[in-house]
């Protein structure tokens, strides 16, 4: 008993300060040093770009954040961000009012991600194999559904075009989008019973199954939210280029998975917390725009992008043995 | 082997855990290490077998002074030590488990599974326990579990034994079977230190005791010469008085009644609670006792059979359809199902029943915290901040955490069990005042509990089950310990 007393001092439940704060401070590291060797880093044109640039990894990251809690994974995203996005654009093209596509495109994601929260909780599949299966079975719909080809055409809707490309005062609509999202899901998870009853089944699903908290449900929304914020991801994505790419969003699973583990977030469910999700995609948004300014090659940005990764979760582990 | 503790103090940080403690373990003795949580025995048992190193004092064994950096090192000294969490590995089998880290190899390191599944087998039926060394342990009870990890530790030939809590998961007849095996281990000249909160086995097996309270040690007596009164006393320092409540509640109309319930591991098992009625469920393990239980919950499916709630039928699917109708549910594994071990004690004691200390879905942290703080007002879970992990607290408070949780639902039907494995004395007497006070309240209390004695002094009515059937039911005044057993064993 005594010793659990004093460990759990080192290791609080959710995550302690040496948690929370680790990811920001490399941050800050990786900020000081990118300005040390290219200040044109620091000005705010630069500032809101990497924040647009950021947007998409992190509005699926944030999904991705929900859906790590609960110790699931959902590597189908990038498959959904690819045919919500040829979906959307197949509707502009056809003449659909972009309000309406946007709305529907949405709509189909939150669907897709329900689908996987049906497999994973009613089928019993391990949410890996579950999403894996269905990452290919979208993206071979999106294939056939653009028989291969980029959609382009949309039409000029400039309340589409806003989406991606737009400002509102000085701040690209995506970096804004994707703040507003954040703050929303911020408040869910921290102060709704919705959020605690995803912390809840990532702590330990039986004893949250004894509490009367339905599982299956929240499971299947949680799945169905991380499916719908990789269909915002995807129209803004087609806003940006004015066109629906059949192999867009390809891999991009990993890159959020990145982010989150870099925010601290367990993998095995349970710990973590959302702030971390937007600091880890902003560590590697600031990579690789300090990397490009600084002229290094796309090839070895790769290695650095690892390399950060691997060291901030072994410090991680570090902290936590 | 001689082991001699003198003037052992260990700290950790600020906090002074062991402050001078005397302990003297002879060749051939079963001696008991007695005291409520937190009162220093585990750490004093880390400091002697190397895990810790101790600010000051000495260890000598047989006289010599000796200092084990490593648990390792004890063990190879022969110090054997059962720890009271299972460090069984549930894909593996019975025979793997037992050889675990000493399997028995051939030539070019070919493991001889025949040989080791031979002397398993031999080994066990030694012990008198009767299992499948062939079964995944993932398929067996708690109990059985513990019976691999006590087989284990007897395996390796040691002189000392260390047992912390070892019969708490372990039915009436293991019981009798560990201590007919420490009975045989002692006249072969093996210690067994042996740490319970349960006085009956401790009167029934040790030679002397010792007590600590608050880090130090405070007696040693010799069995012959104390009883259950003075170690008490000793433990926590005052009188606590009789160890179950006086009952006073009189019953009101049934409340909840289960007609030919039928389930994997139990058949027709019929019963009924009155309302302010304890009725207590006895059987060894795997009787079915907890499998009824957990259908009624709705944690199981059941194949058939009727439950009625004052009278009218009922439909129980998930744990949320119960609890909707007032049933509440303490499971008997706290830490796998019963708590959420990262979560604080508001959020623990909070969450069957957020969604009432919500707007919409919005939690309100001023209603949960008042909430949460009544709760453990009520129970008294002493000296924790409400922000604490509860996985940071002892058996005791941990089980008022599950208690208080259930409250907040108000059940009208509470299902308990084994409610007090792994709480200490004090601790365990509070538990019995609260069930005892609901009661009175007008709650239906079924008790599933090994712990025979406290069947007999907490229950109305004794319902006993064997081999997934209700074999008797008997009344508080026609239950004795003889009749109770003569039911859950098929009657010898």
């Amino acid at each position: 008993m005594e010793l659990k007393a004093t460990t759990s001092l080192k290791r609080p439940g959710r995550l302690g300060w040496g948690q929370k704060l680790g990811p920001l401070f490399g941050l800050l590291v990786i900020v000081v040093v990118v300005t040390a060797l290219e200040p044109g880093f620091l000005s705010l044109n630069n500032i809101f770009n990497v924040l647009r640039q950021v947007s998409i990894n992190a509005l699926i990251a944030f999904g991705m954040t929900f859906v790590i809690l609960t110790g699931g994974i959902d590597l189908s995203i990038g498959s959904i961000l690819a045919l919500a996005s040829a979906l959307v654009a197949g509707m502009m093209v056809d003449g659909q009012h972009a309000v309406m596509a946007v709305a529907l495109g949405l709509i189909a994601g939150a669907v897709l991600g329900a689908f996987n929260g049906a497999v994973i909780t009613y089928g019993k599949v391990a949410p890996f194999i579950a999403t894996l299966a269905t990452m290919t079975i979208y993206r071979g719909l999106t294939l056939v559904y653009t028989d291969g080809r980029p959609i382009t055409g949309l039409g000029n809707s400039g309340w589409f075009e806003m989406l991606g490309r737009g400002y509102f005062w000085i701040i690209p609509v995506p970096a804004l989008t994707m703040l507003l999202a954040f703050g929303v899901l911020y408040f869910i998870l921290k102060k709704t019973t919705f959020g605690r009853h995803t912390y809840a089944i990532g702590g330990n699903e039986e004893a949250a199954k004894l509490m009367g908290i339905g599982v299956n449900k929240v499971k299947i929304m949680i799945y169905s939210l991380s499916g719908m914020l990789a269909a915002l991801a995807g129209i803004i994505l087609t806003s940006r280029l004015n066109s629906a790419q059949p192999t867009a969003g390809t891999s991009y699973e990993l890159d959020a998975i990145a982010a989150v583990v870099l925010g601290g977030t367990s993998l095995a469910g349970g710990r973590g917390w959302i702030v971390g999700t937007l600091i880890g995609a902003l560590i590697i948004g600031t990579l690789n725009n300090g990397l490009n300014l600084l002229g290094v090659s796309s090839f070895f940005q790769l290695v650095v992008k690892g390399a950060v990764i691997l060291f901030a979760v072994l410090l991680d582990r570090r902290q936590n043995a | 082997m001689h082991i001699q503790l003198k003037g052992i103090h260990k700290s950790f940080g600020p906090v002074s855990v062991l402050k001078g403690v005397d302990f003297e373990l002879l060749p051939g003795e079963i001696h008991a290490l007695m005291g409520e949580n937190g009162a220093g025995k585990s750490t004093l048992m880390k400091v002697m077998t190397g895990l810790y190193a101790q600010d000051e004092g000495e260890i000598l064994i047989d006289g010599a002074k000796r200092q084990f950096k490593h648990p390792k090192e004890a063990e190879q000294e022969g110090i054997a030590f059962i720890h009271q969490e299972l460090n069984i590995l549930p894909e593996m089998t019975v025979t793997e488990n037992l050889f675990l880290g000493r399997e028995l190899t051939g030539p070019f390191g070919m493991v001889k599974q025949q040989e080791m599944t031979r002397r398993a087998r031999e080994y066990l039926a030694e012990l008198n326990v009767f299992m499948d060394v062939d079964e995944v342990a993932r398929n067996l009870s708690v109990g059985q579990q513990q019976m691999i990890e006590i087989a284990k530790a007897l395996m390796t030939d040691a002189k000392v034994i260390v047992m912390d809590e070892p019969t708490a998961a372990l039915t009436d007849r293991e019981i009798q079977a560990l201590f007919a095996v420490s009975r045989a281990l002692r006249d072969q000249g093996v210690s067994i230190i042996y740490i319970s909160h349960r006085m009956e086995e401790i009167f029934d097996l040790c030679v002397r005791i010792t007590v600590l309270r608050d880090g130090q040690s405070i007696s040693t007596r010799m069995i012959q010469d104390t009883s259950f009164e003075e170690t008490v006393r000793d433990m926590v320092g005052r009188e606590i008085g009789e160890r179950y409540p006086t009952r006073t509640a009189t019953l009101g109309d049934v409340v909840i009644e289960v007609d030919d319930l039928i389930g994997n591991r139990f058949h027709n098992v019929s019963f009924n609670v009155r309302a302010g009625e304890i009725v207590g469920f006895s059987g060894l393990m795997g009787a079915g006792r907890t499998e009824v239980m957990r259908a009624l919950f709705g944690a199981d499916t059941h194949k058939g059979g009727v439950i009625k709630l004052n009278g009218k039928p009922i439909r129980i699917k998930t744990p949320a359809d119960a609890i909707e109708h007032g049933i509440a549910f303490l499971t008997e594994d706290r830490k796998g199902e019963g708590l959420l071990l990262d979560f604080s004690l508001r959020e623990n004691l909070s969450l069957p029943t957020l969604d009432k200390r919500a707007k919409g879905s919005v939690i309100s942290k001023q209603q949960e915290e008042t909430f949460a703080e009544t709760k453990k007002q009520k129970l008294r879970v002493k000296h924790h901040s409400m922000e604490k992990k509860v996985k940071s607290l002892s058996g005791g408070n941990q089980q008022k955490v599950v208690l208080g949780k259930w409250l907040g639902v108000e059940p009208d039907v509470l299902i308990l069990d084994e409610p007090t494995r792994g709480v200490d004395v004090g601790a365990k007497k509070e538990i019995y005042n609260i069930m005892s006070d609901l009661a009175e309240s007008g709650v239906a209390i079924i008790m599933v509990s090994s712990d025979l004695p406290e069947v007999l002094g907490m229950s109305d009515r004794i319902v006993v089950m064997r081999e997934g059937v209700v074999t008797g039911t008997l009344t508080k005044e026609e239950a004795t310990k003889k009749k109770v057993m003569t039911y859950a064993t098929g009657g010898q």
